[in-house]
């Protein structure tokens, strides 16, 4: 009798990733997935900080994906790993501060190292790895020539299997030992989803996750953005988590050099923030209903703090009233400010980030 | 039968999973865990990966902002 072959599959939450791991099911297969947390992850994000009684469902992506396909998930922190890849990528960025080509290499290396934990895979490790990748579909990471980088790189060589265009690379190991069967793979090309929605389709698979710009933040101007002003502002290219999970909450501006506040859009954010209020200078207007607001900055003096308290009413209900008083607090004081809100047009577009 | 508390208030998913994931590797069957938590997500999340992993969901308690998920070691982790 052959020996049951096992794979560890890359899930990130989405179709392709998805598709794959089900292909090499369907071939007869054991898969588990793995899903590594970089801090970035839409996942972790966008569906995070949520309103509670939003109607939408708050699943995570990557158990969801799991549980469907019936595998086991293991979730991995790389948070600390990763701080590297984003601020040193050997290859360089994408359009915005996506390192994905070095992104690829790192998830497809750490997948690696799970072939030596012993807890993995009931213990035995796995025969080979499989991602969701597909020909030509990212400009940066997903390309023909990059394919075998990536597969170099990580150390994965041909022990890297992409189920989704196969047909279009050379032969993996999995292929030529007869485990999987090359036929029944794919030759899928290109930005055109037409082919992954047909094949989910043949599979009875009928929902799945579709993030706005893929699946991390990087890739998003905006985000690249702020995190950019981050460092600008700071002088130095380093971040902790709570630092990169502000960046996705609230309304960002940065009035004056040496600050910016954050200014909450919905009470999930309001109350996500409240958990910063002892590491932040934070105001919030006591006098009308209005957002809670962090300031993230040095050397915060009074001029600084009026300029935020008017701002603070801005952002409330009171915007139009004549006076609005702000509840502000600072190193650990509590004052009142009684302001005059900020009229819109006074605030000029590049302060907001 | 001790219980394991795992504080992952202010973390958001898939954190508390995670915290929650390397925590019980560590516990045999049967062992119970709390893990209290702000993120409105847990309340799928934790079960759906408790389903995959054979652990049982206990209880799950929400009290204004903050959940209390209780759950069963299970003997597949």
């Amino acid at each position: 009798m052959p020996k049951q072959r096992k794979a560890v599959a890359l899930i990130s939450g989405g179709l392709d990733s998805m598709l794959a791991a089900r292909v090499i099911q369907d071939q007869g297969v054991t898969v588990e997935g793995v899903n590594f947390f970089t801090g970035f992850c839409v996942e972790g994000h966008t569906h995070a900080i949520r309103e509670k009684k939003r109607a939408k469902p708050k699943r995570n992506n990557a158990l969801w994906v799991a549980e469907q396909l019936g595998i086991k998930l293991h979730i991995v922190d790389v948070i600390e790993e990763y701080k590297d890849i984003v601020l040193n990528p050997r290859h360089g960025y994408g359009a915005n501060l996506n390192p994905c080509l070095d992104c690829k290499v790192f998830m497809v290396k750490k997948a690696m190292e799970l072939k030596v934990n012993a807890e993995f895979m009931d213990q035995h490790g796995f025969d080979f790895i499989i991602t969701g990748e597909v020909v030509g579909q990212r400009p940066k990471s997903q390309r023909k020539q990059t394919m075998p980088l990536i597969a170099k790189e990580s150390g994965a060589n041909d022990l890297l299997l992409r189920p989704l265009c196969a047909k279009l690379l050379p032969e993996t190991l999995p292929e030529r030992k007869g485990w999987v069967d090359r036929q029944a793979l794919y030759g899928f090309h290109g930005r055109n989803r037409t082919p992954q929605i047909e094949l989910a389709r043949e599979l009875g698979i009928e929902d799945w996750s579709q993030p706005a710009g893929g699946c991390c933040f990087l890739t998003d101007i905006s985000y690249s953005t702020k995190l950019a002003d981050m460092w600008q502002s700071r002088g130095t290219r380093a971040y902790e988590l709570d630092d990169i999970m502000l960046l996705k909450v609230g309304r960002h501006l940065r009035p004056r050099p040496n600050f910016k506040i954050i200014v909450g859009r919905e009470e999930g954010e309001n109350r996500f923030m409240e958990g910063y209020r002892k590491r932040f200078t934070h105001m919030i207007s006591s006098s009308h209903t209005g957002p809670l607001v962090l300031l993230d900055g040095e050397d915060i003096n009074r001029d600084d703090l009026a300029l935020a308290a008017r701002l603070t009413a801005r952002f409330g209900q009171g915007r139009d009233a004549g006076l609005v008083t702000v509840e502000v607090h600072d190193k650990g004081v509590m004052q009142n400010m009684e302001v005059v809100p900020m009229p819109t047009e006074q605030i000029p577009a590049d302060w907001y980030l | 039968m001790s219980s394991v508390f795992i504080d992952a208030r202010n973390l958001l998913c898939p954190m508390p999973v995670i915290r929650t994931q390397d925590r019980v590797a560590g516990l045999q069957p049967g062992e119970l865990v709390e893990v209290l938590c702000t993120d409105p997500g847990v309340v799928y999340d934790i079960p759906a990966w408790c389903r995959m992993r054979g652990h049982e969901v206990c209880n799950i308690e929400e009290q204004e902002y903050e959940i209390t998920i209780t759950i069963r070691v299970g003997d597949k982790g």
